[in-house]
C-alpha cells in the first residue's frame, strides 16, 4: 500500500518542490520567478515521463524490460550518471530574477539578469571570476602582465590571482601541501558519503530479500540475482558508481573553495562553473527535440502504417521530401529564418536569458522537424505489421472505430519503437549540437553549452604554452554525457526490442 | 532496366518539387524578403529606400507568384517564384549575395570537397569493414568485447575533438602536415592526408559497429550453418558466403552517401580550410545569404536522391535475384 503511494508523491515532489521553493522567495519579495519556454516543457517532460511510469507501472512487459535493463552492470553504471546529470539540468530549469538591492524604502526592482537554482547553488564558483585564462589549482595568472611594484617601477611578471589560492601566504612553500591536504579531505568527505550510501545500500537490499546485513552485503558483491529468479538490479554497478561520483564530488567541493578546479576561461569564469551549466542546454536539445518530433511521428507514421492507401502515399511522400534535404542544411535555414524573425521582433524577448532561450526552443523543433523521419518509418512499418495480426482483425470485425483501435490496440504496441528511437536519438543530439553551434547555426552564442565551449577554446589552439583546460574539461563531461547515453541506449535497445538487438533505422530507397 | 530508371526519374519529380515549393515557403513567405533586407542592411535605422534597393538588386521586388502588371507569359515568369525557384530545376542558381555567379562557384568548388570526401568515403569503408571482420572472426572473445567497448568509446567523442586533437599531435607536435590549407597540384596531398586520416579515425567507432552488426546478422543464418556443416573452414565462410550476402545491407547505407560526396562537410572545411562546397555553405550561413543557401538545399536533395537511385541499380548489381519491373 505504501509502496503504491511513492510513486504519484514522488511525481508530485519533483516538479511541486522546485515550484513552491520558487513561489515562497516570490512571496518574500526575494526573486521574481521566471518562466522560460525550455522549462516549461522540460518539467512537462519530466511529468509526462513519471506519468508515463505511473501507466505502464502494471504492463509486465515494460517491468521485465526496465529488470533487464537495470541488471546490466554498464547500464546501471550509465543511468546513475545520466540521473546526475538530469539533477543538475533540473536545477539548471527553475530561474529568478533576483531582487536588486533596496534603494531606500521600497525595492527597486528586478535584476535584469536570470539566474537558476543550479547559479545560486553554485554561487561562490559563479561569482569568483579572474581577469582571464588561468591553469586548473593555478595560484599565478597564466600570462605575464606589467605590474607596478611597490618601489613604482613596472615589472613584466605572472600576477598573482584573485580568488585562485589568494589565501596562500607564500604559494611557493604552501601551494602543493595546501591542494594535497585540501584535495585528502574532499576526498575523505567523499569517501563517507560513499559509506554512507552503501550502508543505505545494503539496509534497502536486506530489506527487500528478508535477509540478514551480511548475506545482503555479499549478495551485492557477487551481484546476485534475486530470489525469484527474475533479474535484479545491478546493486554493485550502482554502488561503485555512486562512490565514484562521491570521491570526486568531494574533491572538486574542497578544492574549489579556494582554487579554480578546472582553470578558468577567456573572460576569467570558472571553466568547472560553465561545464556544469552545459549540461542543462545539452540535455535539453537531446530530450526536447524528441518531445517535438514525437508527435509528428507517431501520428504520421501510424495513419501511413495503418490507413495504407492515399494517406500512405501522401505520408510517405512529405517524409520523403523532409529527408531529402541534408539535415545539416534543413537546419541552417531553419535557424537563419529563426534569426530573421528575431532580429525583426526585438521587443518581445524582456531579458537576454529569454531570447537565447527561445532560440535554443526553436533549434530543437528545428532539430525535431528535421529528424521526425526516421521514427515516422519505423512506426509505419510496426504499424503496417500490426495491423494484420488477429487481435486488431479481431478488434475491427468487432465494429471498433479506427481512432480507438489505433488508441487501445496500435500505440501500445509501439511503445518500445518510440521508447528505443527515443533513448537512441539523444546521444546523437548532444553531438549535434556541438558541430551546429561550431557551424554558426546553434545555440545563441551567450548562451552556455559544450559547442561555444568548443568554439572558444579552439581559437587558443594557437596559443604557446597551450590553453587546454578549457577543452579537457568539455571532452570529459561531453564524453561522460555521451558514453553513458549510448551505453544505456545500448541497454534499451537490447531489453526491449523483441527481435534482439536488431538493427534500427536504416536508409533505403523510397 | 530502362523503363525502371524512367520510372525512378519521374518519381523523383515530385519530390524536388516538393523541396523546392518548402524552401520557397520557408525562404519567401515565412519571412518576407523585407525581413531579410531589414537584417542585412541592420535592423536600427534602415530606410524604406535601402529596403527597395536592397530587394530590386536580388530581384525579390516582384510579386510572389503572379505578376498583374506584366503580359502574357510573363505573368507567371515574371515573379518571385518563377525567378528563384523554379530556375533552380535547370541547375540555374543565381547569383551570390556579393554579385558571384552561384552556379559557377558550385562547379568550381566540388573538386576540392571531392578531394577530401572521396578519400574518405574509400579509406573508411574498407578500414571499417576490415576491423568489423576482425571482431566477427574473433566473435564472443575478449578481443571481440574489447573491441566493441572501444567503438562504443570512439564513437561518444566528439569528431570535433578528433580534428582538434588530430590537428595538434600531427602539425604542432609533430610537425608532420600542415595544420590546415589547400593547394592544387603535386602540393595537395601534403594538405589531404591530415583531413582525410582525421575522417577516417573520427568515423572509425561507429561505422565499425555498424558493419559488425550487419555481419553478426548474415552470420547466425542458416546458410552460414549449412556451409561450416560442409566442413567450409572460417575464413572462407567469411569471404565467400557471409560478405557478398552482407553487400546488400552494406550497400543500402554506403551508395546513398555517394553522390552527396561533393557536397563536402561543413566541418572538416572550416577547421582545416578547404575551400569547397562545405565551407562555401559555412561562409553563407554565416553572412547569411539566403540566395546560396537555398541554392545548396535544393542540390543536396537532387545529390540524395540521385543516391536513392544508385542504390536500386546497386541491388541489382548485388544480387542477380533482384529484378526490376
Amino acid at each position: 500500500m505504501r509502496r503504491g503511494l511513492l510513486m504519484p508523491a514522488f511525481a508530485l515532489a519533483l516538479p511541486g518542490l522546485p515550484l513552491a521553493a520558487a513561489t515562497w522567495a516570490w512571496h518574500q519579495g526575494l526573486a521574481l520567478p521566471v518562466l522560460l519556454w525550455t522549462d516549461a516543457l522540460v518539467w512537462l517532460l519530466v511529468i509526462a515521463v513519471l506519468a508515463g511510469f505511473w501507466l505502464g507501472r502494471r504492463s509486465e512487459p515494460l517491468r521485465e524490460g526496465w529488470r533487464r535493463v537495470l541488471a546490466d552492470a554498464p547500464a546501471m553504471a550509465s543511468a546513475v550518471v545520466l540521473a546526475v546529470f538530469v539533477l543538475i539540468g533540473l536545477a539548471d530549469s527553475v530561474h529568478v530574477r533576483l531582487a536588486l538591492p533596496a534603494a531606500g524604502a521600497a525595492s527597486s526592482g528586478w535584476s535584469v539578469e536570470v539566474t537558476s537554482a543550479l547559479d545560486l547553488v553554485l554561487d561562490d564558483l559563479r561569482e569568483r571570476r579572474e581577469r582571464t585564462y588561468s591553469a586548473p589549482l593555478a595560484t599565478h595568472a597564466f600570462q605575464r602582465e606589467t605590474v607596478v611594484g611597490a618601489d613604482g617601477r613596472s615589472v613584466r611578471e605572472f600576477p598573482r590571482l584573485r580568488h585562485g589560492g589568494a589565501h596562500l601566504a607564500d604559494p611557493e612553500t604552501e601551494h602543493r601541501a595546501d591542494i594535497l591536504r585540501r584535495g585528502l579531505s574532499g576526498l575523505l568527505a567523499g569517501l563517507l558519503l560513499a559509506v554512507l550510501v552503501g550502508v543505505v545500500m545494503v539496509a534497502l537490499v536486506a530489506r527487500a530479500r528478508a535477509m540478514p546485513w551480511r548475506r545482503a552485503a555479499r549478495a551485492i558483491l557477487r551481484s546476485d540475482t534475486a530470489p525469484d529468479g527474475r533479474p535484479a538490479p545491478h546493486w554493485l554497478a550502482l554502488g561503485v558508481t555512486l562512490c565514484a561520483i562521491a570521491l570526486l564530488a568531494g574533491l572538486c567541493t574542497a578544492l574549489s573553495s579556494h582554487y579554480h578546479v578546472l582553470g578558468t576561461s577567456k573572460v576569467g569564469q570558472s571553466v568547472l562553473y560553465l561545464s556544469l551549466k552545459s549540461v542543462r542546454t545539452s540535455l535539453v536539445i537531446g530530450t526536447l527535440t524528441t518531445l517535438v518530433l514525437l508527435p509528428f511521428a507517431v501520428v504520421l507514421g501510424i495513419m501511413a502504417g495503418y490507413f495504407r492507401g492515399w494517406v500512405d502515399d501522401l505520408i510517405q511522400y512529405v517524409y520523403t521530401v523532409v529527408e531529402s534535404i541534408p539535415s545539416v542544411l534543413l537546419i541552417a535555414a531553419g535557424v537563419l529564418l529563426i534569426q530573421v524573425y528575431m532580429e525583426s521582433n526585438p521587443g518581445a524577448f524582456a531579458t537576454a536569458a529569454q531570447r537565447a532561450d527561445f532560440r535554443l526552443l526553436m533549434l530543437c523543433v528545428i532539430l525535431g522537424v528535421a529528424n521526425w523521419t526516421t521514427l515516422a518509418r519505423l512506426l509505419r512499418g510496426e504499424a503496417l505489421r500490426l495491423r494484420e495480426l488477429e487481435f486488431v482483425q479481431a478488434a475491427h470485425a468487432f465494429g471498433l472505430s479506427h481512432g480507438r483501435i489505433i488508441a487501445r490496440h496500435l500505440l501500445p504496441n509501439t511503445v518500445h519503437v518510440v521508447l528505443i528511437a527515443s533513448v537512441m536519438g539523444f546521444s546523437g543530439l548532444v553531438l549535434a549540437e556541438a558541430v551546429l553551434s561550431y557551424v554558426g547555426v546553434g545555440v545563441d552564442p551567450s548562451m552556455i553549452s559544450f559547442g561555444t565551449m568548443i568554439n572558444d577554446a579552439r581559437l587558443e589552439m594557437a596559443r604557446e604554452p597551450m590553453v587546454w583546460w578549457s577543452l579537457a574539461a568539455t571532452f570529459a563531461f561531453m564524453l561522460a554525457l555521451v558514453l553513458a547515453a549510448n551505453l544505456f541506449a545500448d541497454a534499451v535497445r537490447d531489453a526491449f526490442d523483441p527481435r534482439g538487438g536488431a538493427r534500427a533505422g536504416q536508409g533505403g530507397g523510397a | 532496366m530502362g523503363a525502371y530508371l524512367l520510372r525512378r526519374l519521374l518519381y523523383a519529380i515530385p519530390i524536388l518539387v516538393g523541396v523546392n515549393l518548402l524552401t520557397f515557403a520557408l525562404f519567401f513567405m515565412v519571412n518576407t524578403p523585407d525581413d531579410m533586407a531589414r537584417m542585412q542592411l541592420g535592423v536600427k535605422r534602415v530606410t524604406p529606400e535601402a529596403i527597395e534597393d536592397w530587394k530590386r538588386e536580388r530581384g525579390y521586388d516582384r510579386p510572389l507568384f503572379v505578376n498583374p502588371q506584366a503580359s502574357g507569359a510573363g505573368r507567371v515568369t515574371d515573379t518571385v517564384f518563377f525567378d528563384k525557384s523554379v530556375r533552380l530545376f535547370a541547375f540555374d542558381f543565381g547569383r551570390a549575395d556579393d554579385g558571384r555567379d552561384i552556379g559557377r562557384e558550385i562547379r568550381e568548388r566540388m573538386w576540392p570537397s571531392l578531394a577530401i570526401a572521396l578519400p574518405v568515403f574509400v579509406l573508411g569503408l574498407f578500414a571499417y569493414l576490415a576491423s568489423a571482420m576482425l571482431l566477427v572472426f574473433f566473435r564472443a572473445t575478449r578481443l571481440d568485447l574489447a573491441g566493441v567497448v572501444a567503438c562504443v568509446i570512439l564513437m561518444s567523442v566528439s569528431a570535433m575533438f578528433y580534428i582538434i586533437a588530430g590537428q595538434y599531435l600531427a602539425s604542432k607536435a609533430w610537425r608532420l602536415a600542415p595544420i590546415s590549407g589547400y593547394a592544387e597540384g603535386w602540393a595537395m596531398p601534403a594538405f589531404l592526408v591530415l583531413p582525410v586520416v582525421i575522417g577516417v579515425v573520427a568515423g572509425l567507432g561507429a561505422g565499425t559497429r555498424w558493419y559488425r552488426t550487419l555481419l553478426l546478422e548474415e552470420m547466425g543464418r542458416e546458410y552460414v550453418r549449412a556451409a561450416r556443416a560442409r566442413g567450409l573452414s572460417e575464413p572462407q565462410v567469411m569471404y565467400s558466403h557471409v560478405l557478398p550476402n552482407a553487400l546488400i545491407p552494406i550497400l543500402t547505407g554506403v551508395v546513398v552517401v555517394i553522390p552527396s560526396l561533393f557536397l563536402g562537410s561543413l566541418l572538416y572545411e572550416s577547421f582545416f580550410g578547404i575551400p569547397g562546397l562545405g565551407s562555401y555553405t559555412i561562409d553563407a550561413i554565416n553572412a547569411q545569404d539566403f540566395a546560396v543557401v537555398r541554392a545548396m538545399v535544393f542540390l543536396g536533395s537532387v545529390l540524395y536522391i540521385a543516391g536513392l537511385i544508385l542504390t536500386d541499380l546497386s541491388y541489382a548489381w548485388a544480387d542477380p535475384r533482384v529484378r526490376f519491373e
